[in-house]
């Protein structure tokens, strides 16, 4: 860990605080509300259906994940890569993948038709289901960042420090590559079946997690009056824009090569030239405000050391990465599945047609409820241990 | 001159193969044999010496397969749930008009679980609820379907369902649960008292039902003689569902 002494410290409570806490809360009831009124009637008042059968819930839920298993890259950087910036970040950044974990799950199992059945999901597996396997990786990944948490926080376990460090940051990597290959492994579906979908949501998830870590960080540090210096937040700057890079790059190389395989050309015209609404938020959405305005942002000389253009760009990188998922997820089921190439398909159940999805207010409930789990789980957290570093001023932190 | 004799030797060769498949297909076609389906004891385990098998001839299907589709409706009481939207409702089995974009060759067909002997849909279930029994028949076990619809992302087919409401008056041996996934089961329940699905007995001019795995089945003889398309076969999957006419 770093030489110069590092101290930590809880969140002091304010009105601030409570307030957060209060807003959460009452979201939160939003999402419990919602929860209970589909277990109640059924998935029917949602706007999914047998065609899209995975909607904004599923977005949300996906979304908290990807971001989760990012936002403990920033502690892995300092116990892998032995940067020291990041060794004091790692904490925080251990807590807030906890939390936002914990948020996309509870979505993913608030929304399932038998939520009540969660037990069977954790005492049958399927081994040759990347569901089933994704299942034990999120467990496991809650159990290490834990541990990792522990050795960071108590001197007695302080030797086992890099080597769990070590071993979180590789279940993050493998857990990320279980969740885009939900996506990748489905055999069937043109606009996901590929291998790329696993580097695609690492990369998706190093830009997710450091942009909420950069939001959250930034603002919890100014609620709570400490000091967070330009040099932390221009590395952070900087990494964002490698993350986002790396992200735009894979997404290219996903399209280009379906756009070369005949049989994908149908899905890929559709998403990228004339899928409407998808098409808008691929172009608009994803590469623009979640890539290219962020880029534009970090790499503007003028407004280098501006801490609101951080800002700004990481929650565009947020936007843009929300609108991904959206246009991935959603997008790829309204494209109907082709089970007679070159040929015109009608009949009773929607073949042949552009599924349409509008998703209803008890799925947006639904999904603002995890967030607000989320916030809430992190806010908590920092306010009984000692998560936040007591500064990140320039003076403060060594860089190597 | 030789060359023009001999593609017309070709073409008629090709036309008398066409008459003898023809006749082929109306020989074993034609009825529903008591035999194709030998009840299986209570007592015995499914076997895998078994794998049951469909052949849909569409060309002899004189309504593109409406008739299997309204069978399996009243057999399995889907079709008219009363809260769910159109896009919600299940559908088992249905009839999808099929027409060449180049040639403009038109063709109607039942698409229902093609009942692959690889199932994506089983692979991908987090519980092992999309299974597989060892005679072939591709199922969900609604006690441990946990309702994540992963298998319906999974299936090429679209051939599986959610039940969207809670449902009142189903038919005792075909149970269906609101928040499960559900599809056509092969009417399991009646294969297994040696009796035919609902949809062969409603199309017995076009269909036929039978062991896949038995030489001497009708199915067995008609597949080996005429062929038997499978919708997807890129996909490598093996369905026991068969067409011909495709």
């Amino acid at each position: 860990m770093s030489s110069k002494s590092a101290t930590y410290s809880e969140l002091r409570a304010s009105k601030a605080y409570y307030l957060i806490l209060g807003v959460c809360v009452a979201i939160l009831g939003l999402g419990a509300v919602s929860f209970f009124h589909l277990e109640h009637t059924g998935h029917y008042v949602t706007g999914m259906n047998n065609q899209i059968v995975w909607g904004l819930p599923h977005v949300f839920a996906i979304f908290l994940i990807v971001a989760a298993s990012g936002a403990l890259n920033i502690g892995s950087i300092g116990t892998v890569f032995r940067k020291t910036l990041y060794q004091k970040m790692g904490r925080l950044s251990a807590l807030l993948a906890i939390a936002l974990l914990i948020g996309g799950l509870a979505i993913l199992v608030l929304d399932l038709g038998h939520a009540d059945r969660l037990l069977i999901a954790m005492t049958h597996y399927n081994f040759k289901s990347i569901f089933a396997w994704n299942i034990i990786l999120y467990n496991g990944f809650l159990a290490l960042c834990i541990l990792y948490i522990w050795t960071m926080q108590d001197r007695k376990v302080k030797a086992f420090y890099p080597y769990v460090g070590f071993f979180a940051f590789s279940w993050r990597l493998i857990l990320t590559l279980g969740t885009g290959s939900i996506f990748g492994f489905l055999v069937s579906r043109a606009y996901y079946n590929s291998a790329i979908m696993a580097p695609l949501f690492i990369a998706m998830s190093f830009a997710l997690g450091l942009a909420v870590f950069i939001i959250l960080l930034f603002f919890t540090f100014r609620l709570d009056k400490r000091e967070l210096g330009d040099l932390v937040l221009n590395r952070l700057r900087y990494l964002l824009a490698i993350f986002i890079a790396s992200a735009m790059f894979l997404e290219l190389a996903r399209h280009l090569t379906a756009l070369y395989i005949t049989q994908r050309q149908g899905v890929e015209q559709f998403i990228l030239l004339d899928g409407g609404i998808y098409t808008l938020l691929f172009w608009i959405g994803q590469i623009v405000v979640g890539g290219l305005i962020p880029l534009s942002l970090i790499f503007c000389r003028a407004l280098k050391n501006n801490h609101w253009s951080l800002l700004l760009a990481s929650t565009l990188v947020l936007v843009g990465g929300f609108v991904h998922l959206y246009v991935l997820i959603v997008g790829g089921q309204a494209y109907p599945l082709e089970l007679f190439p070159n040929a015109d398909v009608q009949s009773s159940f929607f073949d042949g047609v552009i599924h349409s999805y509008t998703p209803s207010i008890w799925e947006w409930m639904l999904g603002v409820g995890g967030v607000a789990i989320a916030l809430l789980l992190f806010y908590v957290g920092m306010k009984v241990l000692r998560f936040l570093p007591a500064s990140l001023a320039d003076a403060e932190v060594e860089v190597n | 001159m030789s060359q023009i004799n001999a593609y017309r030797r070709k073409f008629m060769a090709a036309l008398g193969g066409i008459a003898v498949g023809g006749l082929a297909s109306g020989v074993m076609l034609r009825t529903v044999e008591a035999g194709d389906v030998p009840a299986k004891p209570v007592d015995q385990p499914v076997s895998n010496k078994v794998r049951w098998g469909m052949l849909i001839d569409v060309n002899r299907l004189t309504d593109g397969g409406a008739s299997m589709v309204e069978a399996c409706k009243r057999e399995h009481g889907w079709g008219n749930d009363p809260k769910a939207s159109p896009e919600q409702q299940s559908q088992w089995i249905r009839t999808v008009k099929v027409t060449d974009k180049l040639t403009q060759h038109s063709f109607t067909l039942p698409v229902m679980c093609q009942h692959c002997a690889e199932p994506p849909c089983v692979d991908v279930c987090p519980t092992g609820a999309s299974m597989k029994r060892a005679d072939g028949i591709v199922q969900v076990n609604k006690h441990t379907c946990i309702g994540c619809r992963y298998c319906m992302m999974a299936c090429p087919y679209k051939a599986r369902s959610f039940v969207h409401e809670t449902l009142i008056d189903q038919r005792p041996h075909s149970p269906r649960g609101m928040g499960t996934v559900e599809s056509c089961n092969m009417c399991v329940h009646r294969v297994d008292k040696g009796q035919l699905p609902a949809c062969v007995e409603a199309a017995p001019q076009a269909v036929i039902f039978g062991d896949l795995n038995d030489p001497n089945s009708r199915i067995s003889q008609a597949v080996k003689e005429l062929g038997g398309s499978q919708i997807r076969a890129d996909l490598g999957l093996n369905t026991g569902v068969r067409y011909l006419g495709l």
